[in-house]
């Protein structure tokens, strides 16, 4: 057990070695790895982000229904009721709105800026069936009725972001895939010039009387360590790339009177990200090792 | 310790390197493998070492049948065996002392006792001084003791050199074999083949010699 464990301690200082012998081809090597995964996890730290933002509106099934300034509330308002469709229903009224908007983020300069009250009486209606269709379907219905400005279904938007959101992990999972292919290739390609610049010591070893394993262990570890500097890079590129975007995003929430910014990835999801990255670089030395060490 | 019987190997080209070769080396035992270049000595020592494998017959070093040897079985069949190659194989990208090294590392070997094995080893063929000298530097004898060096420092029961004073002047090669000796004497095994009958005749061993793929009687 001493044994075995110092020589996978010994097989991975011989891998070090080779890697700080090599330290601009390593360098470069990381960086071409580390480059590859910023960009899905960039990605994916954005879609994260736009996740976040969508979530703090609401996917409720509910429709906002503006009046004209000259409609009879209590009469729609009966109507409304009797429908079996509705769930719920709450009236706004006009300067109930405007102080709701005041609180609201973002919009409180633009709201004391205004001379006078622009908004409607409105209810806010929530069905009892969610699905779009018969949503359109009560908004249809509720729009002929005398004295309707507006009706918006408000869930539609949240659900078109959803469904924006769906497409776009479809892409980085495409986009991962791709260059997950890209990095085991890079990582096969080190090792195999690696075992070709060693075919000798390979060689005198095997005629030695060294196991298979004692010759290959190095070169896992290798690969290994090759996807870690990698991951590792590729985090630094990652979060020097959001704290740059982070930059123009500051400003323009600024504007809106938010402090919104684009967060980091977490922390089980960084070291996912340098798990994922060494575990390519091992699979690169395992297909590269049973390829060219025979 | 080791025997052959009726054992022949024919090469991929259809060449055949042994025919029907047959003797068995006692432990303990120090004999001469002899013959003309091509009468098949090479590839009879490579089938010790399961470097090659017998087309036919067998080859039974310490009691396993080497021809049927697992791949996975030759590394620890080869630590048992010290072996000196025609062309020395060392690495000229390390030191002396790490090329003694080496077979240490396979074996794991805890770190003090393989520092001590190394400069023993070494020191028996006179190097012990040049250790951090690149094998490149040494001359043609010096470099076959280190060859011996890396080959005897698992301390095998069993030594097995291909031409080890082939290109040597007569005082390296008298140097080199008076090392085996030195190893006979502490009861190792040799199978030394060498083309140089001078040598042979000095030294009164047992000679197996080999002519065109067969053992002469």
């Amino acid at each position: 057990m001493i044994a075995w464990l110092r020589q996978h301690r010994e097989a991975l200082a011989r891998a070090m070695g080779k890697l700080l012998a090599q330290r601009s081809a390593s360098l470069l090597n990381a960086l071409v790895i580390g480059v590859a995964l910023s960009l899905p996890a960039g990605g994916y730290a954005l879609l994260a982000n736009l996740q976040q933002v969508a979530q703090r509106f609401t996917l409720e099934p509910q429709l906002s229904v503006f009046l004209k300034p000259e409609a009879r509330r209590a009469e729609l308002e009966g109507r409304l009721r009797a429908d079996a469709r509705v769930a719920q229903l709450r009236f706004v009224s006009r300067d109930d709105a405007l102080k709701e908007l005041r609180q609201s983020e973002g919009l409180a300069e633009v709201v004391a800026a205004l001379e006078r009250n622009p908004l409607p009486d409105a209810f806010v209606l929530r069905a009892r069936d969610g699905r779009p269709a018969a949503l359109e379907a009560l908004a249809a219905d509720v729009r002929t009725m005398t004295g309707i400005a507006q009706v918006q279904v408000d869930s539609a938007w949240a659900q078109r972001l959803g469904a924006l959101a769906r497409i776009g992990r479809l892409a980085l999972a495409a986009l991962a895939v791709l260059l997950a292919t890209g990095l085991v290739a890079v990582t096969f390609n080190t090792i195999r010039l690696q075992i070709l610049t060693q075919r000798d010591e390979i060689e005198v070893s095997q005629l030695l009387g060294a196991t298979d394993a004692f010759i290959r262990r190095p070169f896992f570890y290798l690969g290994l360590l090759q996807g870690l500097a990698g991951g590792a890079l590729g985090l630094a590129i990652l979060w020097a790339g959001l704290a740059l975007l982070n930059h123009g995003v500051r400003d323009l929430a600024q504007a809106y009177g938010s402090s919104f910014q684009l967060a980091f990835l977490s922390a089980p999801e960084s070291l996912g990200v340098v798990a994922f990255s060494a575990l390519l670089g091992w699979m690169g030395a395992l297909l590269s090792v049973s390829k060219y060490l025979r | 310790m080791i025997s052959f019987s009726a054992v022949s190997k024919r090469y991929a080209g259809g060449q055949e390197a042994l025919r029907g070769v047959t003797f068995a080396l006692e432990a303990g035992e120090f004999a001469f493998l002899t013959g003309h270049s091509g009468a098949g000595k090479s590839t009879l020592l490579k089938l010790i070492p399961a470097i090659e494998r017998p087309t036919s017959g067998s080859v039974i070093v310490n009691g396993q049948n080497v021809g049927a040897l697992k791949r996975s079985a030759v590394p620890y069949l080869r630590r048992n065996l010290g072996l000196v190659f025609q062309d020395q194989k060392l690495l000229y990208d390390r030191s002396i002392y790490d090329n003694v090294m080496l077979p240490l590392s396979f074996s794991g070997q805890p770190p003090r006792e393989a520092a001590r094995r190394a400069r023993a080893a070494l020191d028996k063929v006179g190097l012990l001084a040049r250790e951090r000298a690149n094998p490149i530097q040494l001359s043609g004898g010096e470099q076959q003791r280190l060859a011996i060096a890396r080959a005897v420092v698992n301390r095998p029961a069993m030594l097995v050199a291909d031409e080890p004073t082939a290109n040597l002047d007569a005082e390296s090669a008298g140097r080199i074999i008076d090392i085996f000796v030195s190893f006979h004497q502490v009861g190792v095994t040799l199978l030394i083949a060498t083309h140089d009958q001078a040598l042979i005749g000095r030294y009164g061993k047992r000679v197996l010699r080999l002519v065109e793929g067969k053992l002469a009687p």
